[in-house]
């Protein structure tokens, strides 16, 4: 007689978020930093370049995209490295559950915790930035929908290299050129809006990225913490 | 039906048989080569619009065109290993990733060296050149996880599925110069039937293209019998050809 599974799928997948989301709170230093780091990269390139209110204007959603990308990839390593350390990772690829929905679970986890609160501060970002007014719109939308990618993304990067020892570089590494496109349209996006002209199809794009890394990056992590967990 | 396929899944016949494969690749590939080059060189005609300069258009495109066609064969290398749990696949993988590497390279170099007399600068960041850029970071990111490993058989597994992952940027590479307005030029040559080329400036590049390729042909075999025996330098076939080496 098999042992009747007690948790439903829905169950297990707000276990895992509920789970995370007391962890990550636990420690919220993990979730302070890379949005401080966030706001200091922005602050350096006023610094940098210079005050002038139109070259700021210019390059500002390159410059938040950019520093939106790094962030993300601070935050990467506490996606998978502690539960691979205290065995926790193993016990839920060992469990019936699909790994697909405990992975999902565990990049939304993620996503709330460090993409969220970077939407929720960039306009202020934008501002010191002097963004054209027009672009608002575009930013919070570009945000909303590319964060959730980054994550998924670098989830792919970081359960390739949980088991290594020095994984940071090279990680950075793998997870950075499949950044690319998303920086590209959403720059490109907020680019179009600050001239006033319709930015539906990158959008389109984006969010086209977003639904097949949302449906198809699980299946690439969980092949990949199989492989590191070995 | 694939039944004659199942001895080359056995290291030490691979290993045999590709070596017999070396020379027929190496003798093709230099006689291609010195043809096409000089014909290329010497005595196709200069292109109405651009020239001499055009001439490099018979390193550019074959690079190009290698370094895409190296990266799909890593990817079906990746996809049989991870499948069919084939362990030369992913040594034929690492073989694969150094030299695909470096045939982007060339082919950023010469599109480079092209673009300066051309379009005025060295670089543009357009849709091909960029995702041509990234091809070559996807390469690195492969060789560096290869790398990263103690256990290979680890690191092709992992190495694999990033190959995967980093399969969507060949057709994005593919189609970037017809669905974005770029100033990376059309293609002229894949268009079956209908090349938009002479046949004089044609022929001498099918006959570098296949030179290339046999040269990439060569290099992967030669990585590629390095890689098995050092995979299995345990083994005592291996062994025993070295006591014979040896000799």
């Amino acid at each position: 007689m098999p042992e009747q599974n007690p948790l439903s799928y829905r169950a297990a997948f707000n276990l895992i978020i509920k789970r995370d989301l007391k962890i990550a709170f636990r420690h919220s230093d993990d979730i302070v930093n890379p949005l401080l780091f966030f706001i200091i990269v922005v602050t350096l390139f006023p610094l940098g370049i210079g005050p002038e209110s139109t070259t700021l204007a210019r390059i500002a959603p390159g410059i938040i995209w950019v520093a939106a990308l790094l962030s993300t990839l601070l935050s990467l390593d506490r996606l998978f490295k502690s539960d691979h350390g205290d065995g926790s990772l193993e016990q839920m690829l060992l469990s019936p559950h699909p790994v697909f929905i405990l992975v999902l679970a565990k990049i939304i986890a993620h996503w709330l915790v460090t993409g969220l609160p970077l939407i929720f501060i960039a306009p202020l970002l934008a501002v010191l930035l002097h963004l054209n007014e027009n672009s608002y719109g575009a930013l919070m939308l570009t945000l909303a929908l590319g964060t959730p990618i980054l994550s998924l993304l670098g989830a792919i990067g970081v359960a390739l290299t949980v088991g290594i020892k020095k994984g940071g570089v090279l990680l950075s590494l793998l997870v950075l050129p499949l950044y690319i496109p998303v920086l590209i349209f959403a720059t490109s996006a907020i680019d179009t809006a600050a001239m006033n002209l319709p930015y539906s199809g990158q959008l389109a794009i984006i969010a086209a990225l977003f639904f097949g890394s949302l449906t198809l990056a699980p299946f690439a992590v969980s092949a990949a913490l199989k492989v590191s967990t070995n | 039906m694939w039944k004659w396929l199942h001895p080359y899944a056995n290291p030490e016949v691979t290993y045999h048989f590709t070596g017999k494969l070396i020379p027929w690749f190496k003798y093709l590939s230099l006689a291609l080569l010195s043809v096409g080059l000089v014909w290329a060189l010497a005595f196709a005609p200069a292109d109405y619009q651009q020239g001499d300069s055009f001439r490099i258009f018979y390193i550019h495109v074959p690079a190009a065109s290698l370094s895409m066609g190296i990266y799909f064969g890593m990817a079906i290398a990746a996809f049989s290993s991870l499948v069919w749990q084939l362990k030369l696949a992913d040594a034929s993988a690492a073989a694969m990733a150094p030299v695909g590497a470096v045939f982007t390279a060339i082919a950023l170099f010469t599109g480079a060296a092209w673009g300066k007399p051309m379009w005025g600068t060295w670089w543009v960041w357009d849709a091909r050149l960029t995702s041509e850029l990234i091809l070559l970071f996807l390469y690195l990111g492969v060789i560096a996880l290869h790398n990263a490993f103690e256990d290979k058989n680890l690191a092709g597994k992992a190495a694999g599925i990033l190959t995967l992952v980093g399969v969507i940027n060949l057709p994005i590479i593919k189609y970037s110069v017809e669905w974005w307005n770029t100033l990376h030029q059309g293609s002229t040559v894949s268009k079956l039937g209908k090349p938009s080329m002479s046949l004089d400036m044609l022929w001498p590049f099918l006959f570098t293209f296949f030179g290339f390729a046999f040269l990439v042909a060569v290099i992967v075999c030669i990585r590629f019998r390095t890689e098995i025996l050092a995979r299995n330098s345990m083994r005592p076939w291996v062994k025993s050809l070295v006591l014979a080496e040896s000799k």
